[in-house]
């Protein structure tokens, strides 16, 4: 890619972010935790996205982490009265810390499987957390979950949702730009290569299982991270939140914005949100919309809608040989 | 905690095994001839019990309901198959989504055929009863369920060991390339071993329906410890779904009796383990 491409995708990223900020807090309360919700699930669906779009590793357990985050929020709040003040961040950094940790154990299990078996260990070891979170009723309070008490309050009253919106916004752009940034290094240019050609990466002589492990552990750090900004947002935490389809919406979004982009997961994100809570009080057939998209895309847009200008750029290219061949075919005649 | 609780609690476990092997069978043999991850197995278990249910309204017959529900989810995995998994090609991840979008189309379709209540399947009043055995009050209709267990596994069992086409699906699964190769018509196999898979996955969902009832969500409930089935026992193996599934039963009823806070996790926790171990399962083929 030219740096040129890259600095217009760059200001174009900038430009939405810039017009997200200042027109979403002028809608409606609804647009406002739409969006709000939307993107504190992206950090999630682009914490999936370095491991499935850059590192070629397909996980259908990332609720789990979301899971971790949320509960851990959860609990301190309603059982110590803890991180609804300055001690919010705190909370935020523990989030990180249990995401990241959960993944350290994870991924020793998880990180030598390939292919289909990763898909398979990734989905048993989410079933485990939400077996314990469905379960352990003394701890995550079983299938009703637990009511977080109030939003924090710092100088800023989070309850106040403009306020908590920016705040999301925010650690959402941040955690974008951390992304961004390891996924051009030159680490993340290796987990490409692996994603590419593993064999030809341990051939030169790169630890591919290290660097896998690595970017399992990091995107679980960024899972809980969401789990902590969700738990805030929805006002509640239950299993529903670590639950398979969960992590299959996480996939689902990845890939409908366009595995590989980061970006593309928070489209996705809007994409499925904006049907699931807008379309569904309009219609009630807006499961079949979402299902329909979900096999539209994968047949006809495997690289997602991130895709799109790239692909009608080739068309463009094949149609533009495709005239100069019959020009010098009529030159010749 | 005598011997009368062990005693029962085997016994239901054993039973409950006995409905995971049905569903488990059929995916363990798609994973095996396909290795597709099929998340849409659990929807085919709970359509099954939705036909089964309309064929019980309109004609108060559950002996008819078992084999409408069977055949009709049967076609609908067929032409799953045939019209969008095929063309597809190999790609894991596609296939798991395609497979998923489908399950949430038919998750939708049937909230809206059938509405969002809880149903109940009831047997006819002949397995109603209870048998005595030692002293032991056995609900006749887990043995029943049994009784279908092994007489399905008998039957896979007969036709994957002892007939030409249960050859050709042995060596499909080994290596499908090599079995193309000496003009084995792979497409067809997994063709048929879908519909089978979604056959009895139907079956299991009638037959299930009488005592976990028939309501939404339940789908994407039995779809994971299905793979847990699958997973322990190994993937494409009759025999592994069989111990897969006996294991899975056993360890969810006494898990549920025994701790019930961590009694999922003892049942995911094994699958991870063995999977990041041996990920063919304990008695896959290689």
């Amino acid at each position: 890619m030219s740096m040129a491409g890259t600095r217009v995708k760059v200001l174009a990223v900038v430009a939405a972010l810039a017009a997200i900020a200042l027109i979403v807090p002028h809608t409606g309360s609804f647009v406002i935790l739409l969006a709000t919700r939307a993107l504190a699930f992206s950090i999630l669906v682009m914490s999936l996205d370095i491991l499935l779009g850059y590192t070629g590793l397909a996980s259908l357990g990332q609720a789990a982490y979301l899971g971790i985050g949320a509960y851990t929020t959860a609990i301190l709040a309603t059982r110590y009265q803890f991180g609804l003040g300055y001690d919010f961040w705190l909370v935020i950094v523990l989030g990180m810390l249990g995401g990241a940790l959960l993944a350290v154990l994870f991924g020793m299990l998880a990180i030598r499987a390939t292919g289909v078996y990763f898909l398979m260990i990734t989905l048993a070891l989410g079933q485990c957390v939400w077996g314990l979170a469905y379960r352990w009723n003394s701890l995550t309070g079983g299938d009703n979950g637990i009511n977080l008490p109030q939003r924090p309050k710092f100088g800023i009253d989070l309850a106040d949702e403009v306020t908590f919106f920016y705040v999301v916004l925010s650690i959402f752009t941040i955690s974008l730009l951390i992304m961004y940034t390891l996924v051009r290094s030159p680490f993340g240019r290796s987990l490409v290569g692996i994603r590419e050609r593993e064999l030809r990466m341990k051939i030169l002589g790169y630890n591919t299982w290290l660097h896998k492990y690595l970017a399992f552990v990091i995107a679980g750090g960024f899972g809980g991270l969401a789990g902590v900004l969700w738990a805030h947002t929805a006002g509640i935490v239950s299993p529903e939140n670590v639950v398979l389809t969960t992590s299959v919406d996480a996939l689902l979004m990845a890939v409908l914005g366009g595995a590989g982009t980061l970006v593309g997961g928070v489209i996705g994100a809007m994409i499925v949100f904006g049907l699931r809570e807008y379309l569904s009080t309009l219609v009630p057939w807006w499961q079949y919309a979402l299902g329909a998209v979900y096999v539209l895309t994968i047949f006809y847009l495997p690289t997602g809608l991130m895709g799109i200008p790239e692909r009608i750029r080739r068309r463009r290219a094949l149609l533009g040989n495709r005239r100069d061949s019959k020009e010098l075919a009529s030159v010749a005649s | 905690m005598d011997t009368r609780f062990w005693l029962i609690q085997t016994f239901n476990g054993v039973s409950y095994g006995a409905l995971l092997f049905l569903v488990g069978s059929g995916l363990s043999l798609i994973f095996g001839v396909m290795r597709i991850v099929n998340l849409a197995h659990g929807s085919y278990f709970l359509l099954g019990g939705y036909v089964a249910l309309s064929v019980i309204w309109a004609t108060g017959s559950w002996l008819l309901a078992l084999p409408v529900a069977a055949m009709a989810v049967a076609v609908l995995g067929l032409v799953m198959e045939r019209v969008f998994l095929r063309p597809l090609g190999f790609d894991p991840l596609r296939q798991v989504l395609l497979t998923v979008g489908f399950a949430f189309l038919l998750q939708q379709a049937a909230l809206d055929i059938w509405s969002g209540n809880n149903f109940d399947i009831s047997p006819p009043a002949a397995l109603t009863r209870s048998v005595v055995l030692g002293g032991l009050y056995l609900p006749l209709y887990r043995v029943f369920m049994i009784a279908v267990a092994l007489a399905i596994g008998l039957a896979l069992w007969l036709t994957m060991e002892k007939t030409r086409l249960g050859a050709t699906i042995r060596a499909t699964v080994d290596d499908a390339q090599m079995a193309r190769g000496v003009g084995i018509d792979t497409s067809f196999i997994s063709m048929l071993i879908f519909a089978l898979g979604a056959f009895l996955a139907a079956l299991g969902g009638v037959i299930g329906g009488a005592f976990l009832g028939i309501y939404p969500g339940l789908d994407f409930e039995m779809l994971p410890i299905v793979f847990a089935v699958v997973i322990i026992g190994g993937m494409g193996s009759l025999g592994g779904a069989a111990i897969g599934a006996l294991l899975v039963g056993l360890a969810d009823n006494f898990g549920k009796a025994l701790f019930p806070e961590v009694s999922y996790f003892t049942l995911y926790a094994p699958m991870a383990l063995i999977l990041a171990v041996k990920p063919t399962g304990l008695f896959g083929r290689e």
